[in-house]
């Protein structure tokens, strides 16, 4: 099985495929000109501005969400968790829109970037967190969370001045708020849980 | 809940080969990068940094080559600086797996340069390293220090510290140029002088010899995080011990 990662430009992917290499998944860059057909999985990374990671993915907007509604999985990482949704308080323009909802900068009185190891708390089951039952440090460098509509979807929550959905899954559409691919022991179990259900 | 306090190894390396400096000279062979970034890692070390100490331009190849090997089994953040020139070097660093960089010599010399980079790559993975001293001559009473703390800049550590923040530095490694290789404790004046008078963390560094000068660093010197290397490095304590002591005395850390 191969997984694809969108590239968009800026981000530095380097370890995220170097997290799935570890985890023996062959990974390959996609951009806008090649189609999704032949890969298992897509992996939305995450770095960078919100507006500028929509234009980047405006072109493969549709092949993904072929992809998605013919079963492929999706697993979104910071930015690309939020990639999810449809509008973002950071800048213009749409997301994917596969989950309602909204993304929104973190209250004022907290230190932004919300940078640095934090807890994550499961929530109900999860696929991503199934070996867990009590709260995981996890890596976050973002400014900006997502906030679904529908609270079902949230798998994972952590605190930082409020508290906010920091893992989503329905069906075959996972996202992480945090960076598994720099999250220790904790974030290599996570990558493990996905690539083992998308392989079954 | 905020974050956690982290403990941060750090690792000079020497044409790919790391070595602990005191007083940023006298050097000693330690090891290997590779093997010593995945013990760090193991023991629980929250992130690492990379100093690449003698940073000429023979041994740039040689620093991608290790940050690109280290990128490709460390699946913690990990920072690389020293000798970081131009826009160019910051990109060739990051685009070899390292989640941040820290410029010291380049930030005091053009200062554009690091808002320049904060846009284009975000504050997060923007360190400016900051060598102070103590000396008479800026009303802070600690003086800016660059090209590996040979030369006195005439600036107030605590105004440039400012200045960076405005700039768009995502954080501030603060070394005593005093303390550093000393194990005596981390200069807990400078260290809390910088810490409250700036919103982005501040990484103390400079001499950490215990796990209680760690504690005083990160509770009364009001760092985010501390940074040593030769206590870990020839094994004196381990990360675990000190984050387990941490704990024990009331800081949050990740264990």
């Amino acid at each position: 099985m191969e997984l694809a990662v969108i590239d968009y430009g800026a981000s530095n992917m380097f370890s995220l495929i170097a997290s799935f290499n570890r985890a023996n998944i062959h990974v390959k860059v996609v951009d806008e000109s090649e189609g999704l057909g032949r890969y298992s999985a897509i992996i939305l990374p995450g770095v960078g501005n919100f507006t500028s990671a929509v234009q980047k993915i405006e072109k493969l907007k549709n092949k993904i969400l072929d992809s998605i509604v013919k079963g492929t999985f999706i697993f979104g990482i910071c930015l690309g968790m939020q990639l999810l949704f449809g509008e973002s308080e950071e800048g213009d323009g749409k997301g994917l829109g596969i989950f309602d909802g909204k993304v929104v900068r973190f209250p004022r009185t907290m230190k932004v970037p919300h940078m640095g190891w934090n807890l994550v708390k499961p929530k109900g089951y999860s696929l991503l967190l199934s070996n867990f039952r009590g709260e995981m440090w996890a890596y976050f460098a973002h400014s900006y969370y997502p906030k679904p509509s529908n609270d079902a979807i949230i798998k994972g929550t952590t605190c930082y001045g409020i508290e906010f959905a920091s893992v989503v899954e329905e069906g075959n559409i996972f996202g992480t708020q945090f960076h598994p691919e720099k999250s220790g022991e904790f974030g290599r179990q996570v990558i493990r849980n996905f690539v083992e259900y998308v392989r079954r | 809940m905020t974050v956690a306090k982290r403990i941060i190894p750090c690792l000079d390396v020497d044409n790919g080969k790391v070595v602990k400096g005191k007083h940023f000279v006298e050097l000693k062979e330690a090891g290997d990068p590779v093997e010593l970034a995945t013990r760090y890692r193991d023991e629980g070390a929250d992130e690492l940094v990379f100093l690449d100490i003698t940073a000429t331009v023979e041994s740039r190849d040689t620093l991608y080559d290790v940050v690109k090997k280290v990128a490709e089994v460390l699946d913690i953040p990990f920072t690389v600086g020293g000798g970081i020139r131009s826009i160019e070097d910051a990109y060739k660093i990051l685009r070899n797996g390292a989640d941040k960089i820290s410029i010291n010599t380049m930030a005091v010399e053009k200062p554009e340069i690091v808002r320049e980079l904060s846009k284009k790559y975000g504050a997060q993975c923007i360190v400016v390293a900051i060598d102070a001293k103590r000396t008479y001559r800026t009303s802070s009473g600690f003086e800016v220090y660059t090209h590996g703390a040979r030369v006195a800049r005439n600036i107030d550590a605590l105004e440039w510290a400012k200045r960076v923040e405005e700039l768009g530095a995502g954080e501030i490694l603060l070394t005593s140029i005093d303390r550093d290789g000393t194990k005596e404790g981390y200069d807990l004046e400078l260290t809390s002088l910088i810490s409250s008078n700036v919103k982005i963390p501040v990484i103390a560094s400079g001499g950490g010899g215990t796990p209680k000068h760690i504690y005083e660093a990160l509770t009364f010197g009001k760092a985010d995080a501390a940074l040593a290397a030769s206590i870990f490095h020839y094994r004196e304590y381990t990360i675990r011990e000190v984050k387990e002591y941490l704990k024990r005395m009331g800081v949050a850390v990740r264990l």
